[in-house]
C-alpha cells in the first residue's frame, strides 16, 4: 500500500491535488482527504445512496468508485449546491417541503434530484419515485421528498407555487 | 386544563414553521458523529466471531500486530484485567464485550484492532488468528428450553438452562372464567419476526480522552446521552464530571441507539489507555448482525366473545428470543415492556398475559424499534385477534370494533391488566378513517371482485398505544428516574435558549420546542435556539426514545415557560403599579383587565429582569430550569384501514390504499406531525412486507446487509391518506401525547389484516410477516387456488 498516486479532481469548483492510495474510495477522499463530509456513508453495498454525488453532472454512489477514476473530472457534492445567488430550488424545496428529518440521506437524495431535474425538468410523481430509488431514505417514506423534488421542478421553470 | 391556550405570536403551537435544523442539513453541514475528525485521531475496527456459538481455546494477534499502522489489538483478557469484559445490560443482565471464553453468536466482538487509518484497522482483521472449537447451537427459541438443549450463559452461575424470565400480568383466573363463559374463542399462532431498525446512520463513536484534563468526551451516536454518562461512569468506573457524551446530529434512532455496545466501550478503553481520540464507525453489516434487534416474539393469542361478537377477555402467551444476552432496552421493572396494554382499544372485563424469554445463539437486544416497550407487538396480536374475530362471526370489522371501544366517557379508564387510560375517543377515529376510506363502497367493490374471482382485502387497525415513560415511580433505567427536563434562558433583548435533556434524531426538536416557548411565553419560535445532546450543555434526561420527548421534555418545556412567564407577569404589574392577577396575558402582551392601552410586552418583562428596580426580593435574569416526571403515561391511538390486491399468479401484494387517522393529542407542529406518520407507516409496511432478519440451523445471519434486508424504496412505498382526530391528553400540560411511533405501532397489522381479509374465501386465516409474495403465493397453492 505504499506507492500513493497523485489525482487531481475539481470538487464545487474548487482544484484539488492530492496523493492517495490507489484503492481509496472516491467517497472517502471526499469526506476524509478533503473534509467535505456533507457525502455520506450508510452501507457496505452500494444500496442506499447515501455517498451520490455528481461526476462530470451524473450521479453515482461515490462508494463504488474509486478515487483515482476521478481524476481529472469534476465533483459535486452537496456542498457545492448553493451559490452567491442562494440555495439551489432542491434545496429549497426539502426544506419548504419537509423532505428531511434526521437529514442523514439528504445530501445523497438531494444531489440525485438535481441530476435527475437536468434531465428532466418536468417528471411525474413515477419518474421522481423511480430516480431515486436507489436512494434510501428511513425517516420520511418519501412522500415529502417527492414533493420537494416537485417544488424544485416548479421553481426551477420559473412557475411559482 | 389540556387544551392548550394557542397563542398567536409567530411559530406558536399548531403553526408549521419549516424546520430550524434544516438551514444545517441542506447544505451538508449537520455534524454526524462519522463527521468528527480530531488530530491524531485512531481508528478502531472489530473482529467479530463467525461461529453462532464455539469455545475460544487461543486468539493470536501477532499477525495483525505486524501490519502496518497497527498500534494495538484488544482482545476480552485485556479488558478483563481492568475488569472491562464484561458489562451489565440495560435489562440487568450481562454482556460481554469482548469475548473471553466462549462466543454467543455469529458476529460476536472478539478482538478490537487500533490502527493509524480505518483502511489498516481493517486490513488487520485479515491478521486475527482465533483457535475455536464449535458447539452446538440453539437457534430455534422453541427448543431453548428442551432439556438437551446447548446452554448458552455457562459464564452465569448456576445456570443449567435458557431461562431468562417469566413475566405475568393480569387474572389468570378470571380470565379462565370468563374464556369458560364464551360462545367463541379465536385463537392465533403468530411470530412478530426478528427486524432491525437500521437507521441510515450506523451505531459509532470517537472517544476522546484528555491526559491533561483527566476529561473524557465521547462524540456518540446517542439517544439518551445523559443516560450513558451516568452508565458510563458506573460501568468504567470513570468520574461522572470528567465524561461529557455529544451527540451531535443523529441519523435515525429507531431504538437502534438506545443500548450501550461494546464497540462503545472498548474505544473509550482505548484511547484512556493509548491517550489518543479513537474513532469506531460500525458497518452496516455489523449493525444488522450484532447490534439493536428488535421484536422476535412468538406470541399465541386467545380471544374470547360472544356470538354477538362482545369481547369477554384475552388470554396471551409469548416466547421472546432475546438472543445471547438479555439486552433488551425497557424500564428495568418491565422485562417484557408494556406489553399488557394487549387488550389494546377494547372493553373487556379480563385479560392475562406471560411471557417467557429464552436466550438462543443470536445477536442479543431486544430494542424498542419505534415502540414504546413491546407496545408494537401486543397492538400486533390484539388487532389481528379481533380481525379474525370479525371473519369468525361474520360481523364486520369495523362494526366489530365499534361494539368493544372503550367509550370517550370511560377515560380515565383501567385496563383488565392494570393500565389508566388518559383520554379517546376511538369511534370519533374509526368514523373519519371510514369516510376518507369510502368504506361502503369498497366492501361493495370487494363483493363484486370475489365474484369474478379477484382478490382484493381491507384490513383494519384500532391501536391503542402507551407512552411517554414517564411515572417515576414505576419506570426508571438502571435507577434512574424517568424524568426529562428543560431550561430556558431568555437574554435581555428577548431572544434566548432551550436546553433539553431529550435529543433528536430527526424529529425536528429544534423547531417544535421552541414553538412550545413560543406557545407559552409569547416570542416567536425563532427567537429561541434548542440544544440539545452535550451533557455538558443541558440539564439531566433520560432521552428520547418511546414517544417521550414531547411527553416528558415537551411537558418540561411549557411549565418552565410558564414559571418565567409568571416571573414577567410579577415584572409586568411592577412597571404597571398594579396586582399580578390583574393582568391578563395573551400572545406576549399583558395587559391590564378593563384598560386596554396598559400593556406590558413579554420583552419589556424581559429586558427589565436584567435592570435595576425589580419587584422586592426578586433577583435579575430571566431563567430557570423545571425536571417534570409524568403523573401517567399517555395513550396516542388511531384507526388504520389498508386496501390490498392480490395477483393470485404471483401472490403479489399491492398495497392499493391506505389511511391513517392518528389522535396524538395536540399537535405542536402538524407539518412534522404528518411527517413523522409517513415515516413510521413506511417502516410499518417494510416491516409487514419486507423486512426480515434470520438464520439458519447453524446460526449464520441473513439480512446481514442492504441487499438481503431489504427496507422500502420510494418505489414500493405506497401513499399514505392521513386523517386527523384530537383527543387532549388531560394530565399534559399542552395535552400533547407523542406521535413518533404510533405509525409503526400500528400500521403492519393493518396490512396483514388485509391479506388476511383477502385471503379469508380460500381458509387461509394467519400469515405471518413479512408478506412476501412467495408466501402469499405458497398459501393460497396450499388452499388449492390456482390462478388458472
Amino acid at each position: 500500500m505504499s506507492g500513493k498516486l497523485a489525482v487531481t479532481t475539481t470538487v464545487n469548483g474548487e482544484e484539488h491535488e492530492v496523493l492517495i492510495e490507489p484503492r481509496l474510495l472516491l467517497v472517502n477522499m471526499i469526506r476524509e482527504t478533503l473534509h467535505e463530509t456533507g457525502t455520506h456513508i450508510g452501507c457496505d453495498t452500494s444500496s442506499c445512496g447515501a455517498c451520490t454525488v455528481l461526476l462530470d453532472g451524473k450521479p453515482v454512489k461515490s462508494c463504488t468508485i474509486l478515487a483515482v477514476q476521478a481524476n481529472g473530472r469534476e465533483i459535486t457534492t452537496v456542498e457545492g449546491l448553493e451559490t452567491a445567488d442562494g440555495l439551489h430550488p432542491v434545496q429549497e424545496g426539502f426544506k419548504e417541503e419537509h423532505g428531511l428529518q434526521c437529514g442523514y440521506c439528504t445530501p445523497g437524495m438531494m444531489m440525485t434530484s438535481v441530476a435527475l431535474l437536468a434531465e428532466n425538468p418536468d417528471p411525474s410523481e413515477d419518474d421522481i419515485r423511480k430516480a431515486i430509488s436507489g436512494n434510501l431514505c428511513r425517516c420520511t417514506g418519501y412522500v415529502n421528498i417527492v414533493k420537494a423534488v416537485q417544488y424544485a421542478a416548479k421553481k426551477q421553470q420559473g412557475v411559482t407555487a | 386544563m389540556s387544551t392548550p391556550t394557542v397563542s398567536h405570536v409567530e411559530g406558536a403551537i399548531g403553526q408549521s414553521p419549516k424546520r430550524i435544523e434544516d438551514d444545517r442539513f441542506i447544505r451538508g453541514k449537520g455534524t454526524y458523529v462519522d463527521d468528527v475528525q480530531l488530530p491524531g485521531m485512531l481508528f478502531m475496527s472489530i473482529y467479530r466471531s463467525p461461529f453462532a456459538h464455539a469455545t475460544i481455546n487461543s486468539i493470536d494477534t501477532s499477525r495483525a500486530m505486524a501490519m502496518p499502522g497497527v498500534l494495538a489489538c484488544i482482545t476480552g483478557k485485556d479488558l478483563e484485567a481492568h475488569g472491562l469484559a464484561w458489562m451489565p445490560t440495560l435489562a440487568g443482565d450481562t454482556q460481554a464485550v469482548l469475548a473471553t471464553d466462549k462466543v454467543r453468536f455469529q458476529g460476536q466482538e472478539v478482538v478490537a484492532i487500533i490502527a493509524k487509518t480505518q483502511p489498516q484497522a481493517e486490513d488487520a482483521l485479515e491478521g486475527i488468528d482465533v483457535d475455536y472449537d464449535p458447539l452446538p447451537v440453539i437457534i430455534d427459541p422453541k427448543h431453548a428450553m428442551d432439556a438437551d438443549a446447548p446452554v448458552v450463559r455457562t459464564d452465569l452461575e448456576g445456570k443449567t438452562d435458557n431461562h431468562i424470565f417469566t413475566w405475568e400480568s393480569g387474572d389468570a383466573d378470571a380470565t379462565d372464567r370468563a374464556f369458560a363463559d364464551a360462545d367463541i374463542v379465536i385463537s392465533l399462532d403468530t411470530l412478530y419476526p426478528r427486524i432491525h431498525p437500521a437507521p441510515m446512520e450506523t451505531c459509532g463513536c470517537v472517544s476522546d480522552y484528555n491526559k491533561a484534563t483527566g476529561k473524557m468526551t465521547v462524540h456518540l451516536t446517542s439517544q439518551a446521552p445523559h443516560a450513558h454518562r451516568t452508565l458510563f461512569a458506573l460501568v468504567a468506573g470513570l468520574p461522572e464530571h470528567k465524561i461529557r457524551i455529544i451527540s451531535p446530529d443523529v441519523g435515525g434512532g429507531f431504538g437502534n441507539k438506545v443500548p450501550i455496545y461494546p464497540g462503545y466501550v472498548v474505544a473509550t478503553a482505548a484511547s484512556l489507555l493509548i491517550g489518543k481520540p479513537v474513532k469506531w464507525i460500525e458497518s452496516r453489516s455489523e449493525n444488522l448482525i450484532s447490534t439493536g434487534f428488535a421484536r422476535d416474539y412468538h406470541m399465541s393469542g386467545e380471544l374470547a366473545a360472544t356470538k354477538d361478537g362482545k369481547m369477554l377477555g384475552l388470554r396471551a402467551n409469548v416466547l421472546a428470543d432475546h438472543g445471547a444476552f438479555n439486552a433488551q432496552a425497557a424500564p428495568s421493572k418491565w422485562p417484557a415492556g408494556f406489553f399488557n396494554i394487549a387488550t389494546g382499544s377494547y372493553d373487556m372485563p379480563a385479560a392475562y398475559c406471560k411471557v417467557d424469554a429464552v436466550y438462543t445463539n443470536k445477536a442479543p437486544g431486544g430494542v424498542a424499534y419505534r415502540c414504546s416497550f413491546r407496545v408494537t407487538e401486543a397492538a400486533y396480536l390484539i388487532e389481528r385477534l379481533v380481525d379474525n374475530l370479525a371473519h369468525k362471526t361474520g360481523i364486520d370489522a369495523a362494526e366489530l370494533r365499534k361494539m368493544n371501544f372503550i367509550q370517550p366517557e370511560q377515560f380515565p379508564y383501567k385496563s383488565p391488566m392494570g393500565w389508566e387510560y388518559d383520554s379517546g375517543d376511538y369511534d370519533k377515529a374509526m368514523d373519519i378513517a371510514l369516510e376518507l376510506v369510502d368504506y361502503e363502497a369498497l366492501r361493495k367493490e370487494q363483493a363484486e371482485k370475489r365474484e369474478r374471482g379477484e382478490v382484493m382485502g381491507i384490513g383494519f387497525s384500532s391501536f391503542t398505544e402507551i407512552v411517554g415513560a414517564g411515572m417515576s415511580k414505576i419506570c426508571d433505567i438502571a435507577g434512574l428516574a424517568m424524568i426529562d427536563s428543560a431550561e430556558l434562558r431568555i437574554h435581555p433583548t428577548g431572544k434566548g435558549v432551550l436546553k433539553l435533556g431529550v435529543q433528536s434524531q430527526g424529529q425536528g426538536h429544534e423547531t417544535t420546542f421552541a414553538q412550545i416557548v413560543a406557545n407559552e411565553l409569547g416570542i416567536p419560535s425563532t427567537d429561541i435556539v434548542v440544544e440539545h445532546g452535550d451533557t455538558d450543555h443541558t440539564p439531566y434526561g433520560l432521552g428520547t426514545y418511546a414517544s417521550r420527548s414531547t411527553p416528558t421534555g415537551g411537558a418540561a418545556t411549557a411549565i418552565v415557560a410558564r414559571k418565567l412567564r409568571e416571573k414577567g407577569r410579577q415584572i409586568a404589574a411592577h412597571m404597571l403599579e398594579c396586582a399580578p392577577d390583574d393582568l391578563e396575558f395573551d400572545s406576549g402582551t399583558f395587559t391590564v383587565k378593563g384598560s386596554p392601552d396598559r400593556t406590558k410586552t413579554i420583552q419589556e418583562c424581559i429586558f427589565k429582569a436584567y435592570q435595576p428596580e425589580l419587584p422586592e426580593g426578586m433577583e435579575n435574569g430571566f431563567e430557570d430550569v423545571t425536571y417534570y416526571d409524568a403523573p401517567e403515561m399517555t395513550y396516542p391511538f388511531g384507526t388504520y384501514i389498508c386496501v390490498v390486491d392480490i395477483d393470485k399468479g404471483t401472490g403479489a401484494v399491492t398495497v392499493r390504499k391506505f389511511v391513517a387517522v392518528d389522535d396524538c393529542g395536540t399537535r405542536i407542529n402538524p407539518m412534522i406531525v404528518d411527517g413523522q406518520i409517513h415515516g413510521g407507516l413506511t417502516q410499518g409496511f417494510g416491516t409487514a412486507m419486507m423486512e426480515l432478519i434470520s438464520f439458519d440451523e447453524d446460526g449464520n445471519c441473513f439480512g446481514s446487509n442492504f441487499m438481503d434486508y431489504l427496507i422500502p424504496t420510494a418505489v414500493e412505498s405506497p401513499h399514505w391518506t392521513l386523517g386527523e382526530c384530537v383527543t387532549p391528553s388531560p394530565h399534559h400540560p399542552i395535552g400533547a401525547k407523542g406521535i413518533g411511533e404510533s405509525p409503526t405501532v400500528g400500521s403492519p397489522q393493518a396490512i396483514v389484516n388485509a391479506v388476511v381479509d383477502a385471503l379469508t374465501p380460500y381458509g387461509i386465516t394467519n400469515i405471518d410477516m413479512p408478506l412476501s409474495s412467495h408466501k402469499v403465493w405458497k398459501a393460497l397453492r396450499d388452499a388449492g387456488v390456482s390462478d388458472e
